[in-house]
């Protein structure tokens, strides 16, 4: 006996499947970064509408100068988080970094080889990150928290209450200049990484890697990924943008102390996980991030131009991160209480 | 999981624009008024809320001038740089600031200099090339000396081993008295002192640095904290390892908040300039300079009902000596600042 379609049914039609369950317009438009995005804008009217001040280019331009470098550092991070792992230790490489270059710049050396001790050290930084996690194991947050305080405490040592300040006139371009009009340097180069790290992260293997590790590290193991090799270029990369950022925010200062970049890996964190990083990894996109760089940008030199006490404005971020990392719990949770109802 | 984070999002989205629209009214400025913006170090500490007071004072004298006061959460050089940067946004007429970092503010301050601003420095200094002139609250040597000097009141015959206390190991002045305070130091051949350690204004951190020197050096007879945040500090860990009596803390604080130290013996005297002068000798100051007189070596200008102040070869001025309190007068002047 041959299995039959039942008598007097007619030909099943051949079944339909889409390419997509819905089309990438509604897809963006519900995305986390349209409505990031939404939020840039909103908060840009709103600023707009708040303070005489804010709608001037060069006002906006100056705006640029206080989360540049800490958003190109969070395009690396945004890397290592999706990877499952956190470096804590960048506000230390910072550190570290400019007061190599300070005594690089006492000894005489020109800008180019400053900017090269500068990455380098970075770079150096970040490989010991890595050997930390990968060869020895530790988790990454006690690693960076680890040399969070070594980096910084190298540098304490190297200057104690001391200032380094000879840098050549010309070191200053990198923290103070104009790439183009109201365009800074240090903002050319934000929007030129972040298009680097875009591309890196969503059309090639090496982000699909990342993504993969996040996601379960052992089954990217099994699946031939070298996950040890993977996670230590991930904080050399950390380490690099740190080393770079050291030396914009050198150059717009014109000095190192020790106490250079205090507390920016919280600063970095949060943009990261605002622009929808998951922080057990796994998740999340460029694009986010960056807008998520541009809100807490336009937040803070909004309710700045405002007046707004720094105490005020740091509950206010803190509130916005809150938000939105626990909202979606309690809705989630509220949604399934009424359907289990 | 998508729907639910939209969902977040949008209530993000309407708090952020309620708030902005919340401040929207406050904003607006009035007309022909001189805007002079007074930064603090950090907010949220006892000193520059009373100079703050000060400045209000020498606005409301003045009659047309708005004072802004604003400051960063914490002591960073970072964090006062962004505050300068959106104070030239907002076009102010003057910025009178006390620096985290007498080096890393030079170039915005020369920008805003560049802009038109009269940029002064009040309490903690700027390097000269980053303001026009800087207000001292009072000579280096006399607070060093009066340092010194309450160190040496609070030991029955002068003698004995001390600590010093401080705020952050990059803090300008802090640095500088101490280097004022060991400049003197020979004059009273009583006084040893054995260490230093740094709190960095923090209460806690200065609280457990105390314990540590406590415990580390049993034989210290006064701790010498020239900070308002870390004195606090000093004198309650004292009280708490139940040393009151054999342990005594001195060093400049504030009235209102070393009333209860005075009180419980862990504190005899300590010493400060009035912030509530200071605020309003640098208002006066600024205004003096956006008004057209010129900040240069000799120059005498006036601090309003403080008289004159003269400017040094460095263009700084002194404005008074440090003013010392115990417990005849600190309840007074506790309800101050």
């Amino acid at each position: 006996m041959t299995l039959q379609a039942a008598p007097g049914s007619a030909v099943p039609a051949p079944r339909i499947l889409p390419d997509r369950l819905v089309s990438p317009l509604r897809r963006f438009a519900t995305s986390w970064e349209a409505l990031l995005l939404a939020v840039a804008a909103a908060v840009f009217v709103a600023n707009a509408l708040a303070s005489p001040y804010f709608l001037d280019v060069w006002n906006l331009s100056d705006a640029t100068f206080n989360f540049t470098e800490k958003s190109i550092v969070a395009l690396a991070m945004a890397f290592v988080i999706m990877a499952g792992e956190i470096d804590l230790s960048v506000g230390g490489i910072v550190a570290l970094c400019s007061t190599a270059m300070g005594e690089a710049a006492a000894a005489g050396l020109g800008t180019p080889g400053l900017v090269a001790v500068g990455l380098g050290v970075g770079a150096a930084c970040g490989l010991f990150n890595g050997l930390l996690v990968a060869r020895l194991g530790l988790p990454s947050i006690m690693a960076t928290i680890g040399t969070m305080s070594l980096y910084r405490g190298l540098s304490y040592l190297a200057l104690g209450d001391g200032v380094l300040k000879g840098y050549p006139a010309d070191f200053a371009w990198f923290g103070q200049g104009y790439a183009w009009g109201p365009l800074s340097v240090e903002f050319a180069c934000f929007l030129a990484l972040s298009a680097v790290a875009g591309v890196a992260l969503h059309r090639t293997v090496f982000g699909r890697a990342v993504r993969a590790i996040g996601s379960n590290a052992f089954a990217a193991l099994f699946s031939g990924l070298r996950v040890g090799r993977i996670r230590v270029v991930l904080f050399v990369l950390t380490g690099l943008a740190s080393g770079l950022a050291a030396v914009m925010l050198t150059g717009r200062l014109g000095s190192t102390r020790p106490s250079i970049a205090l507390g920016w890996e919280l600063d970095v964190v949060t943009i990261v996980v605002l622009g929808g990083v998951s922080i057990q990894g796994g998740s999340g996109t460029m694009p986010g991030v960056v807008i998520a760089a541009f809100v807490m940008g336009l937040v803070t030199y909004g309710l700045g131009l405002l007046n707004v006490p720094g105490i005020v404005m740091s509950i206010v971020v803190g509130a916005m991160l809150i938000g939105t990392i626990a909202l979606p719990i309690l809705v989630g949770r509220a949604l399934r209480r009424r359907r289990t109802a | 999981m998508t729907r639910l984070r939209t969902l977040a999002l949008s209530a993000a989205l309407a708090g952020t624009t309620a708030l902005a629209g919340a401040f929207a009214g406050a904003s607006a400025a009035r007309a022909a008024e001189v805007k002079i913006a007074l930064v603090a170090k950090s907010l949220g500490n006892g000193f520059f809320e009373a100079a703050d007071k000060g400045a209000e004072e020498a606005a409301k004298q003045i009659g047309d001038v708005k004072i802004v006061y604003t400051g960063p959460t914490t002591t960073t050089a970072e964090g006062q740089i962004e505050v300068v940067n959106s104070l030239i946004s907002q076009k102010v007429d003057a910025i009178a600031i006390s620096a985290n970092d007498k080096d890393a503010l030079v170039p915005v301050l020369k920008r805003a200099m560049a802009r038109g601003i009269k940029v002064v420095s009040w309490d903690s200094a700027v390097s000269s090339e980053g303001r026009m002139a800087h207000l001292n609250p009072s000579s280096n040597a006399l607070i060093g000396n009066m340092l010194d000097k309450l160190a040496a009141d609070a030991l029955p015959d002068g003698k004995g081993k001390i600590a010093i206390l401080s705020a952050t190991a990059t803090s300008t002045n802090q640095n500088t008295w101490i280097a004022e305070m060991k400049k003197g130091l020979p004059k009273y051949p009583g006084l040893d002192l054995v260490a230093t350690v740094y709190g960095d204004d923090l209460s806690d951190k200065s609280y457990r640095e105390t314990q540590g020197l406590l415990q580390t050096h049993p034989d210290v007879k006064v701790i010498v904290a020239p900070t308002s945040v870390g004195i606090v500090a000093a004198a309650q860990a004292v009280k708490d390892a139940g040393k009151v009596g054999q342990v005594f803390v001195t060093g400049l604080g504030l009235p209102s908040e070393m009333a209860g130290a005075v009180h419980s013996g862990a504190t005899k005297s300590f010493a400060i300039w009035n912030p509530i002068d200071l605020g309003y000798s640098a208002t006066y100051l600024a205004y003096d300079l956006v008004k057209g007189e010129k900040a240069a070596p000799g120059a005498e200008l006036s601090l309003g009902r403080m008289g004159k102040v003269k400017l040094d070869d460095g263009d700084e001025g002194a404005m008074a000596d440090p003013f010392v309190y115990d417990s005849s007068n600190v309840d007074k002047f506790a309800k101050v600042f």
